[in-house]
């Protein structure tokens, strides 16, 4: 039998104010949950916390019997980001998550988690970097089930394989800060305007759709991904962990909801989404990542593309 | 027969077909790069790209007129297509291919441990923003060159070409991604299908037009990318490029429809020690790539001759007529939103 699935809270992708921060990170240490991701994963100009109070968190997750990793930027142009992140991966006490051959770098021979932006979508990748000390595997959102499930298969041994099972998908990475050009600022007067967002900033198209999320260089979907009503499907295909990324409101009820799916509980739901978008889950099947095929075709045949109008509307 | 690399900076020009690899070759490009039809390539697009014969055929052309010829299997081929891209990696080296360009780790140590020889670039598509990353790829794989996303500063290119040994191929004109290469999957949100997977971005097929009481609209797997109003140049929904509304303001919410013109900038590339100017469009006509060589050429001889450093306005005029929106931008090279 499967071990059971783990559960992961991945960093936090915005900018939160830092009261904000330790609040959220305090409450985990008494949530269902294994492996906590810290660092920061978008913007070198972001502080959610000092470094001291980064070790401090981290050590009160440890107390609480949670895995700490740090994830690490997925796009690093500058010598000083180079040189943050050489630190980082010096300090081998912690698990660190690789999001850029630089970080693979720099922890080669390291035990470490290779991240979602390493684009591993084959069985020689995924070999290469288990060679390299790869414990854990975070699959590129984009890539179908049926794709991990097929690599989970071939895995090395002692590999886990981890999906990003709920939250706004990390789509893409600019050099450009999406949300100062949005309010006619440059990225160097920045002043942090996205700390008003603390869930991103909700682009529409110009009938209504919700369609992305703004979050400084990194572009989001606007749609919530929720895997939660395919955990049997993720057990089945050999996943072990399941990724939560934060958002600022629900959190503690989307943990509870996939702690009880986890532990066997068929009926586990999630209240409907706060942000707007709703659910997606196409990317599961193959799909456009918008479709949302979970309620109304629970046998969507794999590699057909929904019309994403359609599942706006779902 | 192997032509030897330019020991001058390359002009790298791109060909979709057979016709616009001799009209890369015969209007002054050193190095011509070209992919296989199907799904092992960035640009996999309907009735584009080459068969192995007609590979073959070009690269015997480019040869006898001292051209190189580089070929892109730079997809991230998965379980099901991995066979295809390792016998197109094998073919490419059997047609004479002076050059892979790859962006797949995996794939890259196949080519590395079955042609020892051959030379690898590092496609675009491998994100590699930094001398770091370039340096896992060297270590790994001992790639020659790197081709640098369009996200960096002309000041970040100068200092990263001085951290690598590997020769830096930087993009000068074509379409502009304003994403880091390799690391966007808004086709894959919107349509199912994705530059890393398939080799395509906001693929033709998921592209529909409507007339509306609204105007033209243009739409991607139902999702609205842009309206235009009556008389207003409509130009392909990329989604990156579409206009969307963010709290009041409806506007190009990631990248206005523009072209990437690195004219201004290129001394000074050149300068730092660039080796090779590439240009954007294996998707355009054998016309299109004749004309943009040609302007190319006559912009990079310039530099080289290095009597004057600033490219002529008429040479930059003649590219603008070629450009996205008829417009162009130096891109991230120089920052006027930093």
């Amino acid at each position: 039998m499967r071990p059971m699935l783990k559960l992961s809270v991945g960093p936090i992708l915005y900018l939160w104010e830092r009261g904000a921060v330790l609040r959220f990170y305090e409450s985990l240490c008494e949530a269902p949950v294994d492996i906590v991701y810290l660092g920061e994963v978008v913007c070198s100009k972001r502080r959610l916390l000092q470094k001291e109070e980064w070790q401090s968190v981290a050590g009160m997750l440890r107390s609480a019997g949670k895995q700490v990793v740090i994830s690490t930027l997925a796009l690093i142009e500058a010598e000083s980001e180079l040189a943050t992140l050489a630190r980082i991966a010096e300090s081998a006490d912690t698990l660190v998550e690789a999001n850029d051959y630089a970080c693979v770098e720099y922890l080669a021979g390291h035990p470490f988690v290779a991240g979602p932006h390493l684009n591993v979508y084959n069985e020689a990748t995924l070999n290469l970097l288990a060679r390299h000390g790869a414990q854990r595997w975070v699959a590129p959102v984009e890539l179908p089930l049926a794709i991990v499930a097929a690599l989970a298969e071939l895995r090395p041994p002692n590999l886990q394989v981890e999906m990003f099972a709920y939250g706004r998908l990390p789509l893409a990475f600019s050099a450009r800060c999406f949300t100062a050009r949005s309010q006619r600022r440059a990225k160097d007067d920045c002043e942090f305007i996205c700390a008003a967002h603390p869930d991103g900033t909700t682009v529409y198209t110009r009938d209504g759709q919700p369609f992305l999320t703004l979050n400084g260089i990194q572009t989001q979907s606007a749609a919530t991904q929720n895997l939660l009503p395919h955990l049997p499907k993720l057990r089945n295909a050999g996943v072990d962990v399941l990724r939560l990324s934060p958002q600022s409101r629900d959190f503690p009820e989307i943990v509870q909801a996939f702690r009880a799916a986890v532990l066997g509980d068929s009926s586990a739901t999630l209240p409907s989404s706060f942000l707007p978008g709703g659910y997606c889950d196409g990317y599961l099947d193959g799909a456009a990542g918008i479709a949302h095929a979970a309620n109304e075709r629970p046998t969507l045949p794999a590699s057909r593309a929904l019309p994403a109008a359609a599942a706006a509307s779902s | 027969m192997q032509v030897e690399p330019s020991s001058r900076v390359e002009l790298v020009c791109p060909a979709g077909s057979l016709p616009a690899l001799r009209a890369a070759v015969d209007h002054g490009a050193d190095a011509v790069y070209i992919g296989f039809r199907g799904e092992t390539n960035a640009r996999n697009f309907p009735g584009l790209n080459f068969s192995i014969d007609d590979a073959a055929t070009g690269i015997e052309h480019a040869h006898l007129s001292g051209a190189r010829v580089f070929i892109a299997l730079n997809v991230y081929p998965m379980p099901k297509s991995w066979a295809a891209a390792t016998a197109a990696v094998d073919a490419a080296v059997t047609v004479g291919a002076d050059a892979l360009i790859l962006a797949d780790p995996g794939l890259m140590k196949y080519a590395r441990e079955h042609h020892p020889r051959l030379r690898l670039h590092l496609s675009v598509q491998g994100s590699a923003t930094n001398w770091r990353a370039i340096e896992f790829y060297r270590r790994q794989f001992g790639i020659q060159r790197a081709v640098l996303p369009r996200v960096l500063s002309a000041t970040q290119v100068e200092r990263l070409i001085g951290r690598t040994p590997v020769e830096i191929e930087i993009f000068g004109f074509g379409s502009l991604c304003v994403m880091v290469e390799g690391r966007c999957a808004l086709s894959s949100y919107a349509t199912g299908h994705s530059p890393n997977m398939q080799g395509v971005c906001s693929p033709a097929q998921a592209v529909r037009w409507e007339e509306t009481p609204e105007g033209r609209q243009s739409r991607l797997n139902g999702v609205l990318i842009d309206r235009y109003a009556p008389g207003e140049a409509a130009g392909y929904p990329t989604l990156c490029k579409g206009r969307f509304r963010v709290n009041d303001d409806v506007f190009h919410a990631l990248e206005e429809p523009t072209a990437l013109n690195a004219l201004d900038v290129l001394p000074r590339l050149i300068a730092a020690g660039i080796r090779a100017v590439k240009v954007e469009g294996r998707q355009r006509s054998p016309a299109y790539v004749a004309q943009v060589t040609r302007v190319m050429r006559r912009a990079l001889d310039h530099c080289l001759d290095g009597t004057s450093a600033a490219v002529p306005p008429t040479v930059t005029d003649a590219l603008d007529h070629l450009a996205e929106g008829r417009t162009h931008t130096l891109g991230a090279y120089h920052r006027p939103w930093q």
